[in-house]
């Protein structure tokens, strides 16, 4: 710990000396972080593009949703995390009215239903609650006594599944599975014993059939396929086998931009959303890819710098879940798109075309943000 | 906040997470290095593998369809072309649900039970993911229709393509023929490579033919396809190869002639260029449209054509066989002269029968009491039967035979279309192998007037004509006048002489010939009454082919005793002959079924053809030789045997 808080005052005071630091460190901005961030939304911008058939209209959109992401990021960076402490039931419980609004309004309106139509813009409240229950657990677990005990367990049990449930009935299993992710990771930062660990383990193992029972028609055969895509090559199994031919085919240095032959003639579903990462390992191969790899994970990196340096548990919590969240969300997309995991549809943070969860990512980064400029500096 | 919490808790809390946070990136790095391993494995292990498969995806090789050669008549008019249709297609591998996506479409196209009928029919006979048309020649308020509906119906889709169309309809159907689409059986014998993109082929006539004349070879196109098979963009291109013009030898306003002619009557004619075998036409009545065959015959209208008691689809010029009846005789007749058998100026009495030595049976003339004395040039001017009896009888079947050979009967004429029969030359070995019975002298007899077991085409009796008009010269009689590659200069066809007909006197010639214009020239000629009297010599002669057997009591005399039978039970009437004698033009063979017009049938197209098209001036000679007789007239109007 000594070892830890000295490398911090000491970066601390070397940054402290330049000028640009006290700017930035105004306006709560988080420099890596942001550098990090800009080149992952460059890059993706240039892999849409290729993979959208050169669709300028897709990329204008893609620049807009950016656009007003910074913004959101900005906005959450100006939070002190003692806010997001103070209002984090009352976002969940405002969060959770929403999502069963759209739960009822889906059933009403007899299909999947995932957003408010507020007017001048959709909210997806499922969207939002991958912020809130990190911040709810990280409020609760700040105010009790770590390591967790079993009623804790059970009261967070509760708080993730309950919104994960309903977001799986919309259905939207990406986004459950990515709330189930933030909140069980909080839990796990939050000391999860690991002996409840290994109960949890066999327990899901046991409820498989039933998870199974539950699935719906097309979740099975997401499943079925993953299993073996060649069971139905031109049906459910298509996508992974496009994706799968589109990543192989391009080699170690790829196709070269705009010349992906996978994507651009539609072999590749979902070229410019889910699948994107096909679309960019076809145009620039292992090299590409592995770059890719290594930006996402220096914003990883970023924020486990951030959580750990984090002062309170309620930060260090959010902030290490929120990390936690980002690199589930990069590796399950990539994941499938290899054919390593199974297909669920979670887009490729910051580089699939899509505003809402582009809002929620960067909304987690200006929180992120804020928990690393808000540092009350201590002496030393 | 931090006043709430002990210090020592603080700390172990801030302990515990780091921790976690630390095992968690061990974790993180583990997966991410798992992922990389996932990448290595298919960027680089598998990446020969994955290109493969990702250039079979995008690359594709479409075969594209030669244009059909074109067919005009010898004057360059067109025959068969080539249109621009636009048809609904579907490919059955993106369709669903056939009954419900057929039942939407039929709301905006009307579809008939036909239409139908005919894609089930195609849908069993093609690959599912060749195209197949639904419905051809979509009216532009169809086409435009479905534009605005495409969304609608995945695996529809309007194609333009070219079509065989017959501008002339009925005309030339029994000698052009049609294309159809290729069926199973055609699909074994073709060659796959070059009809690969090819749906239709030739079926019948000068289309199956010249088939691979016609057709031309295959071009490809190497494109890039998206996965819904939509071609994206060409890489390399083969341009096809479109098949070669033809020129038939074909007049068609001669034939336009020839089958207002025949118009409503069942029957044949068959018009040579004697010096070269050229067809100048060949008709066939009733006549089909085969532009219904193109597209695909409905079944009722396909079975109103095969049920039709006149039997459209029947190609009579090529494959109907009609016993030689008289027209055999100036062949018997110049194996008498050649073999020595009789000279010209042998001749018999004709009592209006001929009986064999040791036999009580009786041939009958056609004429109840006989010609009376008869010698070669009677007996071909009136037809005489008995006369040539008695020729017959003392020729022998083996010498019939050998004459009716040399003329071409009995055998493929070699015309360039497949559908022709051979005929039948009788002979005692035919009737042994095919009757069962031996020969008898009287089927010998009865061959001298082209009755019994002989069989002959109306392109058989032309070619005959044609080869006895050219002294002998038998020349194969064909319908291609040249073929034209695209872009190059037509290739004539040269005549091809099959033999000669070698008489030890050509005089013989002459005898049979202008005893052939006196037919049409002497008052007492079968042709005198029905056939007239031409401004240009000709030299022809009759037949009357019996379809009911007479009865002993009933008398060819008798006038109305074919008038009397049902229409189908009267009797043939042929008709032979080429003009002008001294220089033929042109040989003609007529045959009418059921009926006795057929010299006046010669006449309308020997007009036509001699006056109209060759603007023959009229020889003096003919029109003086022509006297009125109306005594004889009334002989000369059941003279026809």
């Amino acid at each position: 710990m000594l070892l830890v808080d000295g490398i911090k005052n000491k970066f601390k005071k070397r940054e402290m000396g330049t000028q640009y630091r006290t700017f930035l460190q105004c306006i709560h901005i988080d420099l890596p972080l942001l550098i990090g961030i800009l080149l992952l939304i460059g890059l993706g911008l240039f892999i849409l593009y290729s993979a959208s058939n050169q669709n300028p209209k897709v990329v204008e959109q893609q620049i807009l949703h950016t656009g007003i992401a910074f913004f959101v990021m900005f906005a959450f960076a100006q939070i002190p995390p003692t806010s997001y402490q103070r209002w984090a039931p009352w976002v969940y419980i405002v969060i959770m009215g929403l999502l069963l609004a759209v739960l009822i309004m889906g059933h009403i309106g007899k299909g999947a239903q995932r957003w408010l139509n507020i007017g001048i813009f959709r909210l997806q409240p499922s969207e939002i609650m991958k912020l809130s229950i990190p911040m709810l657990l990280a409020w609760h677990f700040h105010n009790i006594h770590l390591p967790l005990k079993s009623k804790t367990i059970l009261f967070s049990g509760i708080i993730i599944f309950i919104p994960a449930l309903f977001t799986a009935k919309q259905p939207d299993l990406g986004t459950a599975i990515l709330l189930v992710v933030a909140g069980s990771s909080t839990l796990l930062l939050a000391g999860l014993s690991w002996w409840f660990i290994g109960v949890i383990i066999t327990l899901a193992g046991l409820g498989t059939p039933i998870l199974w029972y539950l699935m719906h028609d097309y979740q099975r055969q997401r499943v079925l396929t993953f299993l073996n895509p060649e069971r139905d090559p031109l049906g459910s199994g298509y996508h992974i086998i496009q994706s799968k031919i589109a990543i192989g085919s391009g080699g170690l240095f790829g196709k070269g931009w705009l010349n992906g032959t996978q994507s651009h003639l539609h072999f590749l579903p979902e070229h410019s959303t889910d699948f994107i990462f096909a679309a960019c390992g076809e145009e620039f191969g292992f090299i590409g890819s592995i770059i890719l790899i290594i930006l996402f994970m220096f914003i990883v990196l970023r924020g486990l710098y951030i959580t750990i340096n984090a002062q309170d548990t309620f930060t260090r919590l959010l902030a290490g879940s929120l990390t936690l969240t980002f690199f589930v969300s990069f590796f399950v997309n990539m994941g499938m798109v290899t054919g390593i995991l199974p297909v669920v549809g979670i887009p490729l943070p910051l580089i699939s075309y899509g505003g809402s969860s582009m809002l929620t990512l960067m909304a987690s980064f200006g929180i992120l943000m804020s928990i690393q400029t808000h540092r009350k500096l201590l002496t030393t | 906040m931090l006043k709430r919490t002990p210090i020592k808790n603080h700390v172990q809390e801030i302990q515990l997470i780091s921790q976690r946070c630390i095992i968690m990136l061990v974790g993180m790095v583990f997966l991410v290095l798992l992922l990389t391993l996932r990448l290595g494995y298919l960027q680089l292990s598998k990446h020969a593998l994955y290109n493969t498969l990702s250039n079979k995806n995008s690359l594709d090789l479409i075969p594209i369809e030669p244009t059909r050669g074109l067919i005009y008549d010898r004057n360059g008019v067109l025959l068969a072309e080539n249109i621009p249709v636009f048809s609904l297609d579907v490919i059955p591998f993106e369709v669903d649900n056939y009954p419900k996506a057929l039942a939407e479409i039929a709301k905006i196209i009307p579809l008939t039970d036909t239409d139908i009928a005919q894609f089930q029919k195609q849908l069993k006979q093609h690959r599912r993911f060749d195209e197949i048309p639904l419905k051809l020649r979509l009216s532009e308020a169809e086409v435009a229709k479905f534009a605005e509906n495409t969304y609608r119906f995945p695996g529809f889709l309007v194609k333009a393509r070219l079509i065989r169309h017959y501008p002339f309809d009925a005309s030339l159907s029994h000698t052009l023929g049609y294309v159809g689409r290729i069926n199973i059986d055609e699909l074994a014998d073709i060659d796959a490579t070059n009809y690969s993109a090819t749906n239709y082929i030739g079926k019948l006539g000068i289309e199956k033919y010249y088939e691979d004349e016609l057709h031309g070879t295959v071009g490809y196109e190497q494109v890039e396809n998206d996965a819904s098979g939509e071609p994206v963009r060409i890489l390399n291109q083969i341009v096809p190869i479109p098949g070669k013009n033809l020129y038939l030898t074909l007049d068609s306003k001669l034939q336009f002639v020839a089958e207002q002619a025949l118009e409503g009557m069942r029957g044949a004619v068959v018009i040579i260029q004697p010096k070269t075998g050229e067809i100048l036409a060949m008709v066939s009545q009733p006549s089909y449209d085969p532009n219904l065959f193109v597209s695909g015959i409905s079944n009722q209208d396909f079975e109103a054509l095969q049920n039709s008691p006149n039997r459209p689809l029947y190609n009579r010029a090529l494959r109907g066989l009609y016993p030689l009846a008289s027209t055999i005789k100036p062949y018997i007749a110049i194996e008498g002269l050649d073999s020595g058998v009789i000279t010209p100026s042998f001749s018999l009495f004709d009592p209006g029968w001929y009986q064999l030595k040791n036999s009580d049976h009786l041939f009958h003339d056609w004429r109840h009491h006989g010609h009376g004395t008869v010698n070669l040039l009677k007996a071909i001017v009136s037809s005489c039967d008995t006369y040539f009896y008695d020729l017959a009888a003392k020729l022998g079947i083996q010498r019939i035979d050998h004459i009716l050979s040399e003329f071409g009967f009995g055998e493929l004429s070699g015309i360039d279309v497949d559908e022709e029969l051979p005929g039948v030359i009788s002979s005692p070995e035919w009737k042994r192998t095919t009757k069962g019975v031996p020969w008898y002298l009287g089927d010998t007899i009865i061959s001298g007037i082209g009755q019994g077991y002989m069989q002959a085409t109306p392109l058989q009796l032309a070619v005959a004509v044609a080869t006895l008009a050219n002294q002998g010269q038998h020349f194969t009689p064909h319908l291609l006048l040249k073929e034209q590659e695209p872009g190059k200069a037509a290739v004539s066809q040269s005549p091809i002489l099959i033999n000669k007909v070698e008489l030890t006197n050509n005089n013989y010639w002459n005898i049979v010939i202008s005893a052939m214009q006196s037919v049409i020239t002497s008052p007492n000629g079968t042709g005198y009454l029905h056939f007239g009297h031409p401004a240009y010599s000709v030299a022809a002669k009759t037949g009357t082919a019996q379809v009911y057997t007479k009865q002993r009591n009933e008398t060819d005399e008798d006038v109305n005793a074919q008038s009397r039978l049902p229409e189908k039970l009267r009797d043939h009437s042929l008709f032979i002959a080429f003009a002008p004698a001294e220089n033929p033009q042109i040989a003609i063979a007529v045959v009418v079924e059921n009926s006795k017009l057929a010299p006046g049938v010669a006449r309308k197209i020997m007009d036509f053809y001699l006056l109209q098209e060759l603007k023959l001036t009229p020889t003096p000679n003919n029109l003086t030789s022509v006297s009125k007789n109306s005594e004889k007239n009334t002989d000369g109007l059941h003279a026809v045997s």
